[in-house]
């Protein structure tokens, strides 16, 4: 069954994204899809959704949505909180890496993000249209998202309505850390355009990260990177997202999600798969360094996070919020509060464990 | 067509761990982007076939064609042998598309750039509106943004090098040139080549499933002037959608 939320509040930065458009780069249409995608699979897996299932993208500011018919189980990952205000006025907060299940009438005002990019699950995903073969939005060329566009204020988003127990929460046993270290490039493809020096301080001084950043690129500041006899324009060829390319000026370019297609800039080194959602999480002044590695090593890197993955979507474990009586735990614990850990009612910001202890017997 | 081959063995380029360059050339020439499309096409018949495993989908250049693919579904060196040697295998293809004509308005409005490249060629505003209505370009690729097509074709005439510092906004559906290339922006964008006009028409359809961008590589088109009058009419059927494309396959209609 279908459920809806209404958008009370758009937020800021904040698109539908999915696993992104493959097939249509060869008439030019970027890819797009999360910044993230490991985050996005963590929210989609709190939420109970198949990793890849449309989410909201947060960049700066999350939306605030009001359930307006169904039951609507929602999932956070990132370092972003939010509140739940419910029919009764109530307002409980909500941790990230859990979920809020909201019944109509129920609001929930998703948070800023501290950095980097959150996503908001919805139960069964956000329902808007595919198009070209995916729901991610393309805002230049108003491809995907609602229609074309951003999420704005009184638009409904179709989700499915939460099925079986509703007053269940999920929570991960931990946050979701990407690994740290130098982020790792396989070099090329046009790494023979830049002298040795340059490929030696490309490998070992770090590279600052300023304010030109967007979901299409990262520009990055460092010691320059000279190109040799060979020079900085080539006849524009294949990139790819976490390309690295250098312009004229010798200040490499990481291109994200949105890039183009092609570029004519020679690129010195991509950055895996398993490494560059850690660069959706970077602010204006963060270093990095680059190490390089071969493709065997960056193969096993993303099964590497795969299996972290999924250890971490099978360690969620169930929660009841305050309020909702648990029957089940009441009897299994003779009655007594000390079944339920502290944490839990810290969790939503009230203190019930003298509202527990009262109830005693 | 495929031809005999006598060229030089392909080069393979990493593209990160999810995509190989197969690279055939370093510069814009009808022999190189022969082996391109040559190449492409021997792709597509073995995808068709399911004997491209782990492969996404690939992206043709002017004288590469980048294959993307899974790493978790295909190994990357295994790949990279396989595409080295259909690379030496594939043959060469002479591009076969159709011809367009499309409007474009030269005025002043519309073309920002033409005065100063008029300038800069020692040439009238009119004999180069004519340098760009008498030739046939043809489409190498398409890339940068979804349906913008990169033209060859350019006469030397009108070589300029792009500005030396790009335009915040470039307004969407203008020609522009850069060195021997000719380009139209289907979305409004940064940019750094000179503005020679606009066409009414749009050049990618995200709702035309079947064929989203109006150009493919291999394709023909020649600009036809129209008058600001006419861009403006031609603007707002296009925009209301009823604007029939097909009819940009004859000679003179828009006109």
């Amino acid at each position: 069954m279908s459920a809806i939320v209404e958008v009370v509040d758009a937020g800021l930065a904040v698109s539908v994204q999915d696993r992104g458009r493959t097939g249509f780069r060869n008439i030019g249409v970027p890819v797009s899809g999360a910044l993230d995608p490991v985050l996005m699979a963590a929210a989609n897996a709190l939420a109970g959704n198949a990793s890849e299932v449309a989410v909201l993208e947060v960049g700066l500011s999350g939306p605030s949505l009001k359930a307006l018919s169904g039951t609507v189980r929602i999932g956070f990952a990132g370092e972003m909180g939010a509140q739940v205000v419910n029919t009764r006025g109530q307002v409980l907060k909500v941790a990230p890496w859990q979920t809020a299940t909201l019944v109509p009438g129920d609001v929930i005002r998703v948070g800023g993000v501290s950095h980097g990019v959150g996503y908001v699950a919805l139960s069964g995903g956000v329902q808007v249209p595919a198009q070209l073969g995916s729901c991610s939005t393309y805002l230049r060329a108003a491809i995907g998202g609602v229609q074309g566009r951003a999420p704005r204020v009184g638009d409904r988003l179709q989700c499915e309505a939460v099925r079986g127990d509703p007053w269940l929460e999920f929570r991960a046993q931990a946050p979701w850390h990407h690994e740290t270290g130098p982020v790792r490039v396989i070099l090329g493809p046009q790494e023979d355009h830049f002298t040795r020096e340059a490929l030696a301080t490309f490998l070992t001084r770090p590279y600052a990260v300023t304010r030109d950043m967007d979901r299409m690129g990262l520009r990055l500041e460092g010691e320059k990177l000279a190109h040799n006899e060979k020079c900085a324009e080539i006849v524009s060829d294949g990139v790819a997202p976490g390309t690295i390319q250098v312009p004229a000026n010798g200040q490499p370019i990481v291109l994200m999600a949105d890039c183009q297609t092609s570029g004519g800039y020679p690129k010195i080194a991509t950055v895996i798969r398993a490494d560059l959602p850690r660069l959706a999480h970077l602010r204006p002044g963060d270093e990095l360094r680059f190490v390089a590695v071969s493709h065997a090593e960056a193969a096993a890197a993303l099964r590497e996070q795969l299996r972290r993955l999924a250890d971490w979507s099978g360690a969620i474990q169930t929660f009841r919020p305050p309020g909702v009586i648990d029957e089940a735990a009441l009897y299994g614990a003779n009655l007594i509060c000390g079944a339920v850990r502290g944490d839990e009612w810290n969790l939503h910001g009230v203190d019930l464990t003298h509202y527990c202890g009262a109830q005693h017997v | 067509m495929t031809t005999e081959l006598v060229h030089r063995p392909a080069r393979l380029l990493s593209v990160g761990d999810a995509a190989w360059t197969v690279e055939f050339g370093d510069g814009i020439d009808p022999a190189i982007h022969g082996r391109v499309l040559g190449f492409s096409s021997l792709l597509d018949t073995l995808s068709n076939d399911g004997r491209l495993d782990g492969v996404v989908e690939w992206v043709p250049t002017f004288r590469s064609v980048t294959v993307h693919f899974d790493p978790l579904r295909a190994d990357a060196m295994a790949l990279h042998d396989l595409l080295a040697e259909l690379a030496d295998k594939s043959g060469s293809l002479s591009a076969a598309g159709c011809r367009w004509h499309i409007p474009v308005c030269f005025d002043a409005d519309c073309a920002p750039d033409l005065d100063e490249v008029a300038a800069a060629k020692g040439m009238g505003r009119e004999e180069v509106v004519r340098l760009m209505t008498e030739t046939v370009f043809t489409v190498y690729m398409l890339g940068f943004l979804p349906g913008f097509p990169y033209l060859g074709g350019l006469p030397e005439a009108l070589d300029m090098p792009r500005l030396a510092t790009p335009r915040k906004v470039v307004p969407s559906r203008s020609i522009a040139i850069a060195g021997r290339m000719c380009a139209a922006y289907p979305w409004q964008s940064p940019g750094g080549w000179r503005l020679l006009g606009r066409t009414p028409v749009r050049l990618f359809d995200p709702a035309n499933a079947r064929r989203p961008a109006l150009l493919a590589p291999g394709d023909e088109l020649v600009w036809q002037a129209i008058d600001t009058d006419t861009y403006e009419a031609l603007e707002r059927e296009c925009a209301a959608g009823r604007f029939d494309l097909s009819s940009l396959l004859k000679e003179g209609v828009t006109t």
